[in-house]
C-alpha cells in the first residue's frame, strides 16, 4: 500500500525505508516535532484519493455546521448539484448516516450536529474531524494525532471504531498504552528517522525491545 | 434553542436576502429605461480606440501625471497626519460627528467649494483630497487600534499618560495594519486627483474628460492606460529595501511640492465673502425669516428628496450587483480555485479585477451612457463594476489566505463548502463598508448628468447658486452620515455571531 526507499525530505524526514501492507495497523510513535506530520503527510500524498484522512489542524469549516463539516468527506462522492442542495436543506439519505455516525462517536445529533462547529469544545471538533474521516468510507485511514483531545475511554472506543472500520490504518499517537494496545505494529520516529520498527508482541514481550519506546522520549 | 442553533448562519443569511429583496423592490422604481438605441457607431470607434490607443504629446502627458501623483501625495501625507491626532480623540462624540461630517462630502464637492475660494490652483486640489480623507483615515485608524489586543496596554503603570500609552502599545500594535491600509488609500488618492480634473483642475482628468467629449477614443484609450500603469506600477516605488521609507517618502514630498503648480494669491476677502455672504440664500441674509424658511422649504421637497430618493435607489442596486459580481469574479483569480504556479484563467481574472478596480467610476459610467443613454443603468453598472472589481480582489486575497486541507474538493464544492462559508462574513462586512462609498460616490456619476444629488449640487455650482449648493451638500452628508451609522449597526449585529478571521484591506 504504502512503500518508502530511502526518502528524503529536507530537513524534516531523513533516509525512510518503509513498507506498509494493505491489511496492516500501524501505530507511529515519537516526541513532538520529529517527523510524525512530515511522514503521515508523505504517505497521504502516495494515494490521497483513496485514503480517509484526519491531519491534525482538522481544517473545519467555522461558519458551517457540525453535519455540513462531516458532511464533506463525501463531496467527491456526489454531483455538485446535490452538494449544493445538501448545503441549502439537509437531505434525508446524509442526514441518517450521520446522525448515526456521530452517536458512534458519542455526540448527540440533536445537540451537537447542527450547531456550527466554532460553538463546539476542543474534544467535540476532534471528532467531527474523524467523523469526516471516517464518512469517506475508505478502506485506509490516516490520522494524526487524532484523540489526543479525547478522554481516554472515549478515546479507547474511538480508535477501535476507527481500526473496526478500515483495513489499513496508520495513525500518530503520543499515548503509547494506546499503541500497544491496539495496533500490530509500531513505528517509532526522532529527528526525522526511524528509529526501531517493530511488530508489538515483540516490544512488550521482549524487555531489551521495550527500552527502545523510552529511549525515544530522551 | 432551535432558534438560537441557526443564529450564525441565519443572521448573514436572512442580512443578504434582505438587501437582495429590498434591491428587487427598486427596480421598479428606478429610471432603468434604455434611451440609446444605435451606440453601436461610438462603442465601434472606442474599441478602435483602444484597440489603437494614442498619446498625447509627451508633455502634457508626463505634466498631467506627475501633477496628479503630486496631488494625491501631498493630500495622503496630509491627511494620515490629521487621521492619526484626530483618531486619537476618536472617542469624543463631537470627534467622531466632525469626521463623518468632512468625509461624508465628496471630493468632487470639496473641489468646487475650495475652488471657489482658491481657483483653479494646487490648493484646491490638495485641499479637496485631503480634508475627506482626513476624516476616513481617522475613523478607519480609530478601528484599528480599537482592535489591537489591549493586554500589553493594561500592563502599564496606570500613572502612565495617555500619549505614551498610545504611542508605546496601541500604535505599535497597530502600525503594520495602518500602513497597508494608508498604501491602499493613496491608490484611491490618486483616483480622486485624476478624477478632479474633471472639474478643471489641471490633472489626468481634465485631458480625459477633453479626449472622451470630442471623440478622441484613442487619446483617451492612451491616457487610461498611462494611469493603469502609474497605479500598477505603485508597489515597486517604495523600494525600502535599499532606502529606509521614511527617506523615500520625504524624497517624493519635496518632489511634489516642486511640481505643484503656481497658485494665485487669495484674498482673505474672498474667503470671507464666501464664507459670510455666498453660501447663505439672500432672504437669510436679509433677515426675512419667514422667505427664508420658504426657500428652504422649496429647496427640500422640490429638490433634495428626490434627488435623495434617487440616488439611494441606485445605490441600493448597485450595492446588490457588486456583491453579486465579486461572488461571481473572484474566483477566477484566486491561487484557491486555480493552484498551478502559472495558470492563464488566474491570470486573467486577476487582469480583469484590476481593470475593474483601477479604472475610476466615472469612466465606466462615461461609457455605459453612450451606450444605454442617460438613466441609472450606467450609473449602476459603473458603480457595481468598480466595487466588485475592488471587493472582489479583497475576497480573492482573503480565499488564498485560508489554509485548506490536503483532501480539500475542487470546483463547485470546494466554493461552496470550503470557500464561501469561510470569507462570507468578511464579504459582508466589506460591502457594508462599501455602501457608505457607494452612495458618495453616485455623486460623481451627477456630474454626468445622472440625477443623482450629485447633478444637482453640480448644476447649482455652475449656476453660482452657491446657497443652494451648500444646502445639497449639508443634506449628501446627513445621508452619507445616517447610512454609515445604519451599516455601522448592521454590522456590530452580524459581527457579534460571525467573527470575520481577517480583519478589513
Amino acid at each position: 500500500m504504502f512503500r518508502l526507499d530511502h526518502y528524503q525530505l529536507d530537513e524534516r524526514l531523513n533516509d525512510i525505508t518503509l513498507n506498509i501492507n494493505s491489511s496492516e495497523k500501524v501505530a507511529l510513535l515519537g516526541p513532538s516535532g520529529g517527523g510524525k506530520t512530515s511522514l503521515l503527510n508523505t504517505l497521504y500524498q502516495q494515494c490521497a484519493d483513496k485514503v480517509a484522512w484526519c491531519p491534525q489542524e482538522h481544517g473545519l469549516v467555522e461558519a458551517l455546521s457540525s453535519y455540513h463539516n462531516i458532511y464533506m468527506g463525501q463531496l467527491e462522492q456526489h454531483s455538485a448539484l446535490y452538494n449544493l442542495a445538501n448545503l441549502i436543506k439537509p437531505l434525508a439519505k446524509p442526514k441518517q448516516a450521520i446522525s448515526k455516525l456521530s452517536l458512534l462517536l458519542g455526540l448527540e445529533p440533536q445537540q451537537h450536529l447542527w450547531k456550527t462547529v466554532n460553538h463546539l469544545s476542543g474534544g467535540q471538533r476532534q471528532r467531527i474531524a474523524i467523523a469526516r474521516g471516517l464518512f469517506r468510507q475508505q478502506s485506509c485511514f490516516l490520522g494524526d494525532e487524532p484523540v489526543s483531545n479525547v478522554d481516554p475511554v472515549q478515546a479507547q472506543q474511538i480508535l477501535e471504531l476507527i481500526i473496526s472500520r478500515h483495513k489499513t490504518v496508520v495513525i500518530a499517537l503520543h499515548n503509547r498504552q494506546q499503541a500497544l494496545l491496539n495496533f500490530e505494529r509500531i513505528i517509532g520516529i526522532k529527528s526525522g528517522r526511524i528509529i526501531f520498527d517493530l511488530p508489538v508482541k515483540e516490544l512488550s514481550s521482549d524487555k531489551r525491545q521495550a527500552g527502545l519506546l523510552d529511549s525515544l522520549y530522551e | 434553542m432551535v432558534s438560537s442553533i441557526f443564529s450564525n448562519i441565519k443572521s448573514s443569511r436572512n442580512l443578504s436576502l434582505t438587501f437582495l429583496i429590498v434591491a428587487l423592490l427598486c427596480i421598479p422604481f428606478a429610471d432603468l429605461v434604455i434611451y440609446q438605441v444605435e451606440p453601436w457607431d461610438e462603442l465601434a470607434r472606442m474599441g478602435q480606440g483602444i484597440m489603437r490607443p494614442s498619446f498625447p504629446e509627451l508633455s502634457i502627458l508626463i505634466d498631467s501625471l506627475i501633477i496628479t501623483v503630486a496631488f494625491a501625495l501631498i493630500a495622503i501625507l496630509g491627511a494620515t497626519f490629521w487621521g492619526l491626532l484626530l483618531a486619537l480623540v476618536f472617542q469624543f462624540r463631537i470627534v467622531r460627528i466632525f469626521c463623518a461630517s468632512i468625509r461624508a462630502v465628496h471630493e468632487l464637492f470639496w473641489g468646487l467649494i475650495f475652488m471657489q475660494v482658491y481657483g483653479l490652483s494646487a490648493t484646491t486640489g490638495v485641499l479637496a483630497i485631503l480634508v475627506p480623507f482626513s476624516g476616513i483615515f481617522a475613523k478607519m485608524f480609530a478601528e484599528i487600534i480599537e482592535q489591537q489586543s489591549s493586554v500589553p496596554y493594561s500592563t502599564l503603570s496606570t500613572k502612565t499618560d495617555r500619549f505614551s500609552r498610545y504611542v508605546y502599545t496601541r500604535l505599535p500594535q497597530a502600525w503594520p495594519q495602518m500602513l497597508s491600509y494608508t498604501r491602499y488609500r493613496f491608490e484611491c488618492a490618486l483616483r480622486s486627483s485624476a478624477v478632479l480634473g474633471f472639474i478643471g483642475l489641471p490633472t489626468l482628468g481634465f485631458y480625459l474628460e477633453t479626449a472622451f467629449k470630442q471623440g478622441q477614443y484613442s487619446e483617451a484609450a492612451g491616457l487610461l492606460f498611462a494611469f493603469l500603469i502609474v497605479i500598477a506600477t505603485i508597489r515597486w516605488w517604495f523600494f525600502t529595501k535599499i532606502i529606509p521609507g521614511y527617506v523615500l517618502v520625504l524624497i517624493y514630498l519635496v518632489l511634489a511640492v516642486v511640481a505643484l503648480p503656481d497658485s494665485p494669491t487669495v484674498y482673505g476677502s474672498t474667503l470671507v465673502q464666501f464664507l459670510t455672504q455666498d453660501i447663505w440664500p439672500k432672504a437669510l441674509l436679509q433677515g426675512d425669516v419667514v422667505a427664508a424658511t420658504a426657500w428652504y422649504q422649496h429647496q427640500l421637497f422640490d429638490i433634495a428628496l428626490p434627488a435623495l430618493w434617487d440616488t439611494l435607489l441606485l445605490s441600493q442596486l448597485a450595492l446588490v450587483l457588486t456583491g453579486l459580481l465579486a461572488l461571481v469574479l473572484y474566483p477566477w483569480a484566486s491561487k484557491a480555485f486555480f493552484p498551478q504556479s502559472f495558470s492563464l484563467t488566474r491570470g486573467l481574472g486577476r487582469a480583469i479585477l484590476l481593470i475593474l478596480r483601477s479604472v475610476p467610476e466615472i469612466i465606466f459610467a462615461f461609457v455605459f451612457l453612450l451606450i444605454f443613454g442617460p438613466s441609472g443603468i450606467p450609473a449602476v453598472l459603473a458603480l457595481a463594476l468598480h466595487n466588485a472589481g475592488l471587493i472582489g480582489h479583497l475576497l480573492m486575497r482573503h480565499s488564498e489566505q485560508i489554509q485548506y486541507r490536503a483532501d480539500a474538493g475542487r470546483g463547485i464544492n470546494h466554493y461552496f463548502y470550503e470557500v464561501l462559508p469561510r470569507i462570507y462574513p468578511h464579504f459582508l462586512s466589506l460591502l457594508l463598508y462599501r455602501w457608505e462609498v457607494i452612495i458618495r460616490e453616485s455623486a460623481i456619476l451627477g456630474i454626468l448628468g445622472i440625477t443623482t444629488l450629485g447633478f444637482y449640487i453640480n448644476s447649482a455650482f455652475e449656476d453660482i447658486r452657491y446657497d443652494r449648493a451648500l444646502f445639497l451638500i449639508m443634506i449628501s452628508a446627513l445621508l452619507n452620515i445616517a447610512v454609515d451609522s445604519f451599516s455601522r449597526k448592521v454590522r456590530a449585529n452580524t459581527d457579534k455571531t460571525n467573527k470575520p478571521s481577517i480583519k478589513l484591506a
